[in-house]
């Protein structure tokens, strides 16, 4: 569906290119390879930036943020940026390949990924660059749910309940017995990662009878047309599709916390409250690649005018503080990862401090 | 018989070697290259069988054939494996069968039209109009299910899922109904007018002409148009991944996600999954199922298109 979709954008963007040479470039693609192809096509404009290609690729979670960047960067300062949508661990794999200088990460990277980076000679910094919040969704027309433990979740979501837990009567007494269709992102999907080590206890431990996409439109699509429905994606596209879908607010059981069922929010988000299921999320930048001047202004950008950006498309901007710890990572080009698997409930100041 | 044995043995040498000497080395060429280009097609259908052959032969070094077609259920990415290829068989037969069910009457009633009502201006007209259905891309009727045809079903059946088996299965069956009406209608139109005549002669009313003498008389041609239909339905991929969902689920139930074979090796492959693994593998293994039952059908309407043709009757 993805590289359906991905065809099809870039077709329209041969068809765009062919009548009006590049306002904004061929950066509209999805998927790393199309994109790439049309992506030679942006008129460098004001040229304040020259140099080749910055190739991204990676998390569809980060993707909006990265894109809208990109446009502004490519506004501002000219030179040429591709954004690439193959899920995290997709990112991850062409980015210890040597093919891209920067992969957007909805999970801090993996072992495995660390090593296979090792094997292909790449170092990285690591750069937290919004906060996101995993929104759990129904129909707008749900009538019974009006919040959910994150013991349901689990009873939903585990890998005990394949075949076994199909009607929404099975998750609470005294709702409907109606069928209960689930909607979540693909294996691949650093949000699969973080909600199944949130909600299940273990990383990659998930049912696996639910309609699984790494494109989260679909899942949009799929929760907004389905009265019986329950689905999980980023909390932007949320934001993006809320007349059409039913956000759930989460009771962790835990009152240090904040008490009671939490909605996603920007406050709540920040301030911690929505647990355990908001997370920051990540570009990592190639030490191939960071010596290359149009590479170190976009992240340079990335960092500064990013905020007021994640703001716009849906996201939680990390504290100010955040912000100025990661350029200093950046600048001081401090490798390895201080996130180190999926954790839970701390603050990115915390982690970046260390 | 002297003057027999020397025409034949010409026609032979004509054949075979004289005169071919003649022809200028150039023409030759061509025809080198025209065999070639069969060949070739040839070699490339040899060469998907052996990689679907080898690949697939790999995939039961990991898991039985008895688990393949003994369980129900589909799950080779997640943490509780399973690989029990029926929900995937049964997503592809439920949405080919609702196709099936609009495309045959809709199409034998349009080719029934074309043929012996229609007048041959409007046939003239109609004909390459209904062909044009079968030229639009697939991925339109994708979407066209998805945003259209599945939220006026809604309207009528409120349980209906966003993704379901019947939006694809119903735009899929107009998408190959110009398919059968064709074929069908170049049997119907094949009828030799004597047996239209004789059912005539006989006092025979036109409907009854239709079904008891004309429609019989070019079953071969509608059968294997109904087989190449069926073919086409099971191995449509674009409409059956954007609209009926990504869902294993092994139902008969039209109204909810489904998943066909197509579009399991379609989310694989356009995935992360390493290759060389075994849930990698997965997809040549339900290819190879797939071929299976194309195969079969085309293997049905070949005997069945000949045996027919044998018994006297058709086109």
């Amino acid at each position: 569906m993805q590289k359906m979709i991905s065809l099809f954008a870039a077709l329209l963007m041969v068809a765009a290119v062919g009548c009006k040479k590049g306002d904004k470039g061929g950066d509209k693609g999805e998927s790393g390879k199309t994109t790439e192809s049309g992506g030679g096509s942006t008129d460098t404009g004001g040229g304040k930036v020259s140099g080749s290609v910055i190739e991204i690729d990676g998390s569809s979670t980060v993707f909006p943020i990265t894109q809208a960047v990109a446009e502004e960067f490519q506004k501002e300062k000219g030179g040429k940026v591709t954004v690439g949508v193959s899920g995290t661990g997709g990112g991850f794999k062409k980015f210890c390949r040597g093919e891209i200088a920067i992969a957007g990460a909805s999970r801090p990277i993996k072992d495995e990924e660390a090593s296979a980076c090792k094997g292909g000679g790449i170092e990285y910094v690591e750069l937290p660059v919004a906060y996101d919040g995993l929104a759990v969704v129904v129909h707008k027309d749900n009538k019974w749910v009006d919040h959910l433990t994150v013991d349901e979740l689990k009873t939903m979501w585990a890998p005990e309940a394949q075949d076994k837990v199909k009607k929404w009567s099975q998750v609470r007494k005294g709702w409907p017995d109606k069928d209960l269709h689930l909607f979540g992102p693909g294996v691949d999907s650093g949000t699969y990662d973080y909600f199944t080590q949130a909600v299940v206890g273990k990383e990659h431990a998930s049912r696996g009878d639910f309609t699984s996409s790494e494109d989260d439109n679909v899942l949009v699509k799929g929760v907004s047309t389905d009265q019986s429905a329950l689905g999980y994606f980023g909390y932007a596209y949320y934001i993006e599709n809320q007349d059409t879908l039913k956000l759930v607010p989460i009771d962790d059981g835990k009152d240090d916390n904040g008490k009671g069922p939490i909605a996603p929010s920007p406050e709540t988000v920040e301030k911690g409250t929505y647990q355990p299921l908001s997370r920051p999320v990540f570009i990592y930048v190639s030490s191939k690649a960071i010596d290359r001047p149009e590479v170190k202004a976009f992240v340079d950008y990335y960092l500064t005018k990013g905020p007021a950006l994640v703001k716009e498309v849906g996201y939680i901007a990390l504290p100010a503080k955040a912000y100025e710890l990661a350029q200093k990572r950046f600048a001081d080009k401090k490798t390895g990862s201080a996130f180190h698997g999926s954790k839970v409930g701390v603050t990115v100041e915390e982690l970046l401090a260390q | 018989m002297f003057p027999v044995v020397r025409q034949a043995m010409t026609r032979l040498a004509a054949r075979n070697g004289s005169p071919r000497s003649a022809v200028p080395w150039h023409e030759r060429l061509i025809e080198v290259g025209l065999f070639a280009c069969g060949a070739l097609s040839v070699l490339v259908t040899a060469g998907i069988l052996l990689v679907l052959a080898f690949e697939t032969f790999e995939f039961f070094q990991g898991v039985s054939l008895g688990e393949f077609l003994g369980d129900t259920r589909w799950t080779p990415l997640f943490v509780d494996k399973h690989f029990g290829i029926w929900p995937l068989v049964c997503g592809t037969l439920l949405t080919s069968a609702i196709a099936i069910a609009v495309a045959l009457p809709l199409g034998l009633m349009a080719a029934i039209y074309l043929s012996e009502f229609a007048s041959a201006r409007a046939r003239r007209i109609l004909k390459p109009t209904l062909e044009l259905l079968a030229g639009v891309p697939t991925l339109v009727y994708g979407y066209f299910a998805l945003v259209f045809i599945t939220p006026i079903l809604q309207k009528f059946i409120p349980d209906l899922a966003g993704f379901n088996a019947l939006a694809p299965g119903i735009v899929m069956g107009f998408m190959i109904m110009p398919m059968i009406s064709s074929l069908s209608e170049d049997a119907l139109y094949a009828v030799p007018n004597g047996l239209r005549e004789g059912a005539y002669a006989l006092g025979s009313a036109k409907l009854p002409a239709i079904f008891r003498v004309i429609i019989p008389a070019a079953r071969s041609g509608i059968i294997a148009a109904v087989t190449l239909a069926i073919s086409r339905a099971i191995g449509e991929t674009m409409v059956v991944t954007i609209a009926a969902g990504q869902q294993p689920n092994l139902t008969l139930d039209p109204r909810v996600p489904i998943e066909t074979m197509t579009a399991y090796i379609i989310s694989i492959s356009k995935g992360d999954t390493p290759t060389g693994t075994l849930e990698y593998r997965t997809i040549f293994a339900v290819g190879s199922m797939l071929f299976l039952m194309t195969f079969v059908m085309n293997l049905v309407s070949h005997r069945m298109a000949k045996k027919l043709r044998y018994g006297g009757a058709g086109t």
